[in-house]
């Protein structure tokens, strides 16, 4: 036996690149090189561009005083807050916007993408218009549109004065709709809601608990509980029950007109509603799509099979489609919730004080701090769009369909 | 005998069929009628169509098209549109503040896309793809105006460095890398030292220039236009290259990519471009100072190009992986399978994902005119400041709405096509 010598092959300069041993390891250092250049380039300039300005970086603006006003906030704050407290009333705003206009979008867009699957071909029609409409139309347009609609379509506080006035109040004159804001019953926390709180509370707990009931029952006997009818009851029932008892405890305030304004009573400004309303109409659409496409990809055989095992309509939607379709729906609609909360940074087009108008905004023009305002508020967003990310990730690896 | 049975001997004439089975009836009753919900429902969306088109028909219908002011137009019936504004109006709209005498010279550019996206629409048409090559070029010189030689020469030497690989590939050093790395050479030394002086030269032999129009005048549906189509085409191929680097067994490779794409993908478009309007500045090298219009568009392109990357990515996802396996058993390269085997297919799955960020690409043009750059709906608010148009809404909103509604529905349809053309399954 004679062993074969394998031609040791010298090593060429072009193997690092022709050679698959080298390759991945050459091409990766090729790469580190080109990468660390740029990223050295860039600060290179920024450090020149700050020194020829004669500005540094530092975040101590923030505590500085802020010194222009929010009209629409969620926590105390006035021009003598600092800029950093101003942040926080932008950052409560956008997420006030994002969290309404998600709720408003989802409830929306259900609807309309059930109803584009009706069997009613003019309901089908219209909401297939609805759909394109917003679709294909800039979403900057219908904030600008509703906006609009809102300031000029509505009548002045002063049109409610008067004997014959030209406008009134809706639903038992409580609320009032004007060119400067909608105003709403303001609830008085009167001495005892804490218990009707607390009451409703325990009623919320019973549903749960009721619910899982009901479930065991049906899986055990496959006797059915009237589960809405029973949870709608435990609902209403004890906290209005405990409202009298306790001696209405709640009181609502109502708005009224004092001179040419409107005292008291919830305000919401019409920006606010303007650019919620929009984002909500624009993303439902979207929605619509997804929650349309959601149940047609369940194939047909599962309604056939479940109606030959004997289910009724609603049941085989409750318990066949649903459970399955949502695994399609639910994370693309998580993520028109990202988009959702994104978009709300053009509040800039209605007057909106989100966190882009107060940091990225009189913040960052006042100060003159470019960068740390950039910086603060890419960063804002980077958080939330990583939260929301990691919540669908956390979706699909806990609804996967288990593979063989 | 009695008669035990009856049996009928001739065939009874056919009846026609019940009048609630056939015709308009029959629709009427499957299609509205079904049962009770559904007549409750049609008669519902019946009424809200009465209330939308009562106000709306007689307003648009009676509308006023050739008043000089909203007064004139309320002083004559102020119940109906004032599309007034759009006579007086729409070439800015459409041009922004481009010179008027010049207005052929975007026209012509728009004319020129039409025919140049056919050969790239339609396969009929694939042997006019050189034409598409050339629009480019071609659009930037109609647009900003200048000599024609700087954008010949910039031609010249992509095509110099592009000849210079083919040769040397195929018969100088036959390895594809090293003849790429030559090639990039040989076109970056043109630029430097060569291109320049060429095209002075070339410039004072034979002048053949258009007026200058700096990027501040443009503006209107010309502004979009540019900034959508151009991002659209730049961030194709952009993000192709993130999906696959995103894929990458590299993970230095890998590791950029992903950051990249999570990074932009997790910022609003607008805080972008809020950095390419005030902050661009700090990176460059100081004293340089370029075109705001370019700056826009490379950031609406590194936007987009991030959702183009996650959409093909799903794509690349959805091939099995025997395609992977067997076009490596086929002894094909990487760039070889990517291009003949992965990619046609890869693609052809994400056709509904592309062509929507396409549209969201097209739409979020809009957005330029927070940082103050004169697109529709910029210039929108800019005529409704003028006092003479001061309280127009709808008329202007109706307008740019349906321009744009017109090409994202189009290029909506036109996906849904291609992915009927395309379908190959039964």
């Amino acid at each position: 036996m004679s062993s074969v010598d394998f031609p040791v092959e010298k090593f060429r300069f072009g193997m690092l690149l022709s050679d698959t041993r080298y390759r991945s390891t050459s091409l990766q250092v090729i790469t580190f090189i080109f990468f660390v250049a740029g990223v050295f380039w860039l600060v290179d300039n920024t450090v020149k561009n700050l020194a020829l300005l004669d500005k540094d970086v530092s975040f101590s603006f923030l505590w500085m005083r802020a010194g222009y006003d929010i009209n629409q906030r969620l926590i105390p704050y006035t021009n003598d807050s600092t800029h950093a407290t101003a942040a926080l009333v932008g950052i409560l705003n956008t997420l006030l916007v994002a969290f309404v206009g998600c709720i408003l979008a989802t409830i929306i867009g259900v609807f309309v993408g059930i109803l584009r699957l009706s069997k009613n071909w003019i309901i089908a029609k219209l909401m297939s218009v609805y759909i394109e409409g917003f679709r294909n139309v800039p979403l900057l347009l219908w904030i600008v549109m509703v906006f609009a609609l809102l300031t000029e379509f509505t009548p002045q506080p002063r049109a409610f004065k008067g004997e014959n006035p030209d406008a009134s109040m809706i639903i038992f004159e409580s609320i009032a709709v004007t060119n400067r804001g909608t105003y709403l019953p303001n609830p008085q926390w009167g001495a005892g809601s804490i218990w009707l709180i607390l009451v409703f509370l325990v009623s919320l707990l019973g549903i749960i608990i009721f619910r899982r009931y009901a479930k065991n029952i049906q899986k055990n006997t496959g006797r059915n509980l009237p589960v809405l009818w029973v949870s709608l009851g435990i609902f209403f029932v004890p906290t209005i029950l405990f409202y009298f008892i306790l001696g209405s405890p709640v009181t609502l305030e109502y708005p009224y007109l004092k001179g040419f304004n409107f005292k008291d009573g919830v305000h919401i400004r019409n920006s606010f509603i303007a650019l919620t309303l929009a984002l909500a109409f624009y993303t439902s659409a979207f929605i619509g799509e997804i929650v349309r496409s959601g149940i047609m990809a369940i194939s047909k055989g599962q309604t056939e099979a479940a109606a030959a095992l004997g289910m009724r309509p609603n049941k085989i939607m409750s318990l066949i489609i649903l459970p399955q379709a949502l695994r399609v729906i639910v994370p693309p609609m998580i993520s028109q919730y990202l988009n959702l909360t994104k978009n709300s940074s053009l509040a800039i087009a209605v007057g909106y004080m989100d966190v882009r108008g107060t940091l990225g905004g009189i913040t960052l023009n006042q100060t003159g701090r470019e960068m740390e305002s950039m910086v603060l508020l890419m960063g804002f967003y980077l958080t939330v769009s990583l939260l929301i990310s990691s919540i669908i990730n956390y979706f699909n690896r806990s609804f996967q369909l288990v593979g063989k | 005998m009695s008669k035990l049975a009856y049996v009928r001997e001739k065939e009874i004439p056919q009846s026609a069929p019940p009048i609630t089975e056939v015709g308009i009836i029959k629709w009427l009753r499957e299609n509205l009628f079904s049962s009770w919900l559904n007549s409750i429902l049609t008669v519902l969306s019946l009424y809200f169509i009465f209330i939308l088109l009562k106000d709306f028909i007689p307003w648009a219908y009676g509308a006023h098209w050739t008043t000089g002011s909203i007064r004139e137009c309320y002083d004559v019936n102020p119940d109906v549109a004032c599309f007034s504004v759009l006579t007086a109006r729409w070439k800015q709209l459409l041009f922004g503040f481009y010179p008027p005498e010049e207005y052929w010279r975007p026209t012509l550019t728009f004319f020129l896309l039409i025919l140049s996206i056919i050969p790239i629409l339609f396969t009929r048409f694939v042997r006019f793809f050189w034409f598409s090559l050339l629009y480019p070029g071609l659009a930037i010189w109609l647009l900003w105006g200048g000599s024609i030689w700087s954008v010949a020469i910039i031609y010249f030497g992509l095509g110099l460095g592009f000849l210079s690989f083919l040769i040397m590939d195929s018969r100088l050093i036959r390895s594809a890398s090293i003849s790429l790395l030559a090639a990039c050479l040989i076109t970056v030394l043109f630029f430097m030292f060569l291109a320049s002086f060429s095209a002075e030269m070339l410039s004072s032999l034979i002048p053949i220039y258009l007026p200058y129009v700096e990027s501040l005048k443009f503006g209107g549906f010309t502004l979009s236009l540019i900034v959508g189509v151009t991002g659209i085409v730049a961030s194709f191929p952009l993000g192709i290259v993130l999906a696959l680097g995103r894929q990458s067994d590299l993970p230095l490779v890998k590791m950029i990519c992903v950051g990249f794409i999570e990074f932009i993908r997790g910022v609003p478009l607008i805080t972008l471009l809020f950095v390419a309007s005030v902050l661009l500045n700090y990176f460059l090298p100081p004293g340089s100072n370029f075109d705001i219009v370019l700056r826009v568009i490379i950031m609406v392109t590194l936007f987009s190009a991030a959702y183009m990357a996650e959409v093909i990515r799903g794509g690349l996802a959805g091939l099995p992986v025997g395609q992977h396996e067997a076009s490596a058993a086929l002894g094909l390269t990487y760039w070889q399978s990517q291009r003949l085997i992965i990619m046609p297919q890869a693609l052809k799955i994400s056709i509904p994902g592309i062509v929507n960020t396409f549209i969201g690409l097209f739409k979020d043009t809009t957005l330029v005119s927070i940082i103050s750059l004169m697109d529709p709906v910029g210039l929108a608010s800019l005529i409704r400041a003028d006092t003479k148009w001061n309280g127009i809404y709808w008329e202007l909103y109706i307008a740019v709405g349906l321009m744009f509604f017109i090409f994202c529905f189009g290029m909506s349809q036109y996906s849904q096509y291609l992915e009927r053309k395309l379908k190959t399954d039964n």
